[in-house]
């Protein structure tokens, strides 16, 4: 019996420390990010989003229990290209020796105005780059699980891959001159430069900039101009400025983009998969005719 | 050319039209109601309201969402019990108004960031709570004109002893008890006032197009009256001249409106007939016999 017991135990003790304690904790900054490293890592690690579905990045403020998250973290992931202007000091003030990953790396920025332009994830090509920097970082952190991560990726590159296919056949269907809308802040650059859509923003890049009258006036020209067909709203944003411009020119408001967040598991966009194809869906369908 | 830069915007654009009447509305309001804060020594009070009807507004969203109306509701709760306690307070003890107002707002300041870190969303609900002058709806248009038109009439019944009070309130208490209901209906004109000015316009328009002007009245008249008149003329002229400059240059409406305001109120301190600086080097002559 007793011999049993500390057969039982050495078991335990060599077992433990290769399956139990493996989990690498591992932090991203915001939903979408979020959903890559789930999506890769999956049983393999300990995922912590900093700012959840339906929250806006760029004005995110940390809270304490962030900075322990932080600290206890092994990998951090984040977008990178000024999206994430609160981090610099979070790191600083938890102290953190986690080993940061900029999922962005690789990617060429747009530039918008004199910066980076940080939504590149609405390309789905720059997606398919995040997630392998993701992959290769979650590799060299925790090695063993290689194989789990590598198949993993592989799979929903695939899916990214056919993903993509989906959103050039939508586009494809709207007739070349109705390719352009209005919504409400910049978050749709390299969606627009990687499939040929025009967006027209009033507000800036980031959600905390205010416009000019000059530059609703000008917006207002052009969609009359042009001939705009509609106007989209975005999930985390205040959305009367784009309800005026839509009453003030006659433009139709399409729907609801995602632009910065997944929505919570309920909602239209809960995966970044679903958001692409959400907005796809939108715009077809406001755009076709 | 000249009158094209300053009609025609107005003309050509339906935005425009609104904007000013609603800067008209709030100049007509918000211009008595900032010469009682300053002769009463509260101009600081709009400033201490945006944050105190944050708990208001958390409630209201964590109720119905995003939804304008209930955070409006809230938020104007709020407000009230802040004002109204405080001015309590301040009436029934010895502590100064402007002490107990910081007490209660920073009270419920942290009461609204604990809900909102309750619900653990990262919405700034001020920042979409708080609107923006370009993006007046018609409803938003009609709630500034209502409100204008009630604060005129309030003030005009109350307007005796709020003057008295202001100038000597142990005389307005020997003849009558008027002085406490008055000043606590002022109170609630001054939450009303804010808060439907933060829904419809943003905290700086609606805190700077009561207080700028007010500053700016007291260099060119002694009598109240007066002073009223020229605050809310001052308040309308700086809300024409700020969006034309704001049509003509890229500057956002809001701070150019304050902008402008800001430098009539520098012209007021340097030439103002009642306490100007130029009048104090250069004091006219003596009447001499």
């Amino acid at each position: 019996m007793r011999a049993r017991c500390w057969l039982f135990l050495c078991l335990a003790l060599t077992a433990s420390p290769l399956h139990a304690a493996v989990r690498l904790n591992v932090v991203a900054s915001f939903s979408i990010l979020g959903d890559f490293v789930r999506t890769i890592g999956g049983d393999n690690v300990n995922l912590t989003t900093l700012v959840g579905p339906d929250s806006d990045v760029h004005v995110y403020t940390p809270t304490p229990s962030d900075a322990k998250t932080v600290a206890d973290a092994r990998l951090l992931v984040v977008n990178g290209l000024g999206l994430e202007g609160w981090l610099p000091r979070l790191l600083q003030s938890s102290a953190s020796k986690a080993q940061t990953v900029v999922a962005t790396a690789g990617i060429a920025p747009l530039k918008l105005g004199s910066d980076a332009d940080p939504h590149a994830w609405q390309s789905v090509a720059n997606a398919k780059l995040y997630v392998a920097n993701i992959r290769d970082a979650l590799i060299s952190a925790d090695a063993a699980d290689a194989e789990a991560f590598r198949g993993r990726a592989a799979h929903y590159l695939a899916e990214l891959d056919a993903l993509d296919a989906e959103v050039r056949a939508g586009i494809a269907k709207i007739p070349p001159e109705r390719r352009k809308v209005i919504s409400t802040h910049d978050a749709f650059g390299y969606f627009a430069a990687a499939y040929g859509v025009a967006f027209i923003a009033p507000l800036g890049v980031s959600t905390e900039t205010e416009p000019s009258a000059r530059d609703i006036a000008k917006i207002i020209a052009q969609v009359r101009a042009e001939k705009i067909p509609a106007v989209f709203l975005e999930n985390i944003s205040d959305d009367r400025l784009v309800g005026r411009i839509a009453a003030e020119t006659g433009a139709r408001i399409g729907g609801t983009l995602f632009s910065d967040s997944l929505t919570g598991e309920k909602g239209d966009a809960p995966t970044y998969i679903a958001l692409v194809r959400h907005n796809i869906k939108a715009l077809t369908s406001a755009l076709e005719h | 050319m000249l009158a094209d830069a300053l009609i025609s915007p107005f003309t050509d654009f339906a935005f425009m039209r609104r904007a000013l009447a609603a800067v008209i509305a709030l100049a007509l309001g918000g211009g008595p109601i900032g010469v009682f804060l300053m002769l009463r020594r509260m101009s600081l009070v709009g400033d201490a309201m945006a944050h105190a009807i944050l708990p208001g507004a958390a409630i209201g969203f964590l109720l119905s969402g995003l939804n304008l109306f209930a955070m409006t509701t809230g938020g104007l709760i709020a407000g009230f019990a802040v004002a109204i306690l405080s001015g309590v307070v301040a009436r029934s003890t010895g502590l100064k108004e402007d002490a107990s107002l910081a007490t209660f707002y920073l009270t419920s300041l942290a009461l609204g960031v604990t809900i909102v870190s309750i619900k653990g969303t990262n919405v700034d609900l001020l920042h979409v709570l708080f609107g923006n002058i370009l993006a007046l709806d018609d409803q938003t248009l009609l709630l500034v004109a209502i409100n204008a038109t009630i604060t005129l009439l309030v003030l005009a019944v109350i307007y005796r002893p709020l003057v008295i009070e202001s100038v000597d309130p142990l005389f307005l208490r020997t003849v009558s008890r008027a002085g406490a209901p008055a000043h606590l209906l002022f109170l609630v004109l001054i939450v009303v006032n804010l808060v439907s000015g933060f829904q419809a316009l943003g905290t700086l328009l609606s805190v700077g197009l009561m207080i700028l002007p007010a500053s700016i009245a007291r260099f060119w008249s002694r009598d109240i009256t007066p002073m009223i008149c020229v605050a809310a003329a001052s308040a309308i002229v700086s809300g024409y001249v700020g969006l034309v400059v704001s049509f003509q240059t890229r500057i956002p409406s809001g701070p150019a409106i304050i902008l402008v305001a800001a430098a009539l109120y520098g012209v007021s301190v340097l030439f103002g007939r009642n306490g100007g600086v130029v009048r104090q080097l250069f004091p006219a002559p003596h009447l001499e016999a």
